[in-house]
């Protein structure tokens, strides 16, 4: 009888450290963005007028304020991360050759990284003052 | 005599089986072959497949031992679910379609429904499924009622492999330790008399460990016993973070 032997290659015993902290910060990140995304809704888009509220002049009034730009870059970080890691294990999933499954890694944490460096300057820098042809309409840059 | 009460004879029925074929000798792909088969209201998909076995083709290769649900031996894919086919009422199957039987996923089929199980085997000897004690008692170890609880869902396992080959995490990733493995672990991790819980947690804190392990419930609904798997599962996961059961 022929014997298929186990296809299997022995068990690597690698630090499993970073699987661990990566559950670990599904869970924690999972709970704090389920009250920061729903209360950027709820606040944005159904009390005091709901959508219509929405301006540049309403975003610029926001992020005087410390406390949404925190909320905001909060936001920003954790759910960027949580998403990329969520891609990650399905990358791990579904991805049988070693080389595809690195390069999709890589390529999800540049994006990653990218996405949050740009959203960080934003949210760190804006400056509702900058552009002239709707500066004039606000009455902070006047 | 008169109040013995008459018995109904016993229902029959006529169902088609789709069984997956495959046997490397012949040098053919494995493919569906169907058997007309006639069975009793009483019948489970096991003596389906023995009088296909006996009375229509005697190639017909499958595992079976006690054929009680006891030994584990003839986990099954049956209409797409991982069953035991010796607990599987073929009345309960909708026998207006044919009924399909293929063997478990993830592990190399062998012959017909008969598939390499050393790789489950493995995974299972990997979390040292045996007490480790350093007392020697007189007689026995003592253990209250409510330590005995702790485990007693995760002792009911019988290791037919439905639940690890019912995972989509271990179809992609043989690697991975398997719900079988896990809930062999668990059951030694929180009992009272073993000495080597972190050794087993430090095992299954693994890159191929518990974090494998997506909640998809497939080995809980898999299970022939109704253990909670992917319970036992999280459990291991929070006594890693904890570090102790």
């Amino acid at each position: 009888m022929v014997v298929i032997e186990t296809p299997r290659s022995p068990r690597s015993r690698k630090s499993a450290k970073f699987e661990r902290y990566g559950w670990l910060y599904m869970r924690i990140s999972g709970a704090l963005l389920l009250v920061l995304i729903f209360g950027h809704l709820i606040i944005n888009l159904v009390m005091n007028g709901g959508i219509t509220q929405i301006s540049f002049a309403f975003v610029a009034g926001k992020w005087a304020d410390p406390f949404w730009k925190i909320w905001d870059g909060l936001m920003l970080w954790l759910a960027l991360i949580h998403g990329t890691n969520g891609m990650r294990t399905i990358v791990n999933d579904y991805s049988e050759r070693p080389m595809i499954r690195k390069t999709l890694n890589i390529a999800l944490w540049v994006v990653c990284g990218a996405l949050i460096i740009l959203g960080t300057l934003v949210v760190t820098t804006f400056d509702p003052c900058v552009d002239p042809s709707v500066s004039h309409t606000l009455s902070v840059c006047k | 005599m008169s109040d013995v009460k008459v018995i109904d004879e016993i229902p029959t029925y006529q169902v088609t089986l789709f069984v997956r074929r495959f046997n490397q000798e012949d040098g053919l792909e494995a493919r569906w072959e169907d058997f007309d088969v006639t069975v009793h209201g009483t019948d489970r998909v096991l003596d389906a497949l023995h009088k296909i076995k006996w009375e229509q083709d005697g190639s017909l290769t499958f595992r079976r031992s006690c054929a009680h649900g006891v030994c584990g031996s003839d986990a099954m894919r049956i209409n797409g679910r991982n069953r035991l086919a010796c607990k599987t009422l073929i009345k309960d199957l909708d026998m207006t379609k044919p009924i399909y039987v293929e063997p478990i996923k993830g592990l190399t089929v062998e012959k017909d429904l008969v598939v390499d199980m050393n790789p489950f085997y493995e995974a299972y000897r990997d979390v040292k499924p045996f007490l480790i004690a350093s007392d020697k008692p007189e007689k026995e170890r003592i253990q209250s009622p409510e330590d005995r609880e702790r485990f007693e869902d995760t002792t009911k396992c019988i290791l037919c492999a439905a639940c690890t080959s019912s995972c989509p995490v271990f179809w992609t990733d043989g690697q991975y330790f398997g719900p079988a493995a896990i809930v062999n672990a668990h059951r030694f991790i929180f009992d009272s008399r073993d000495e080597a819980a972190e050794v087993r947690l430090d095992i299954l804190n693994d890159k191929e460990g518990v974090w494998r392990c997506r909640t998809t419930f497939n080995c809980t609904e898999a299970c022939p016993r109704g253990i909670e798997v992917t319970k036992a599962i999280a459990e291991v996961k929070q006594a890693i973070l904890r570090g102790k059961p």
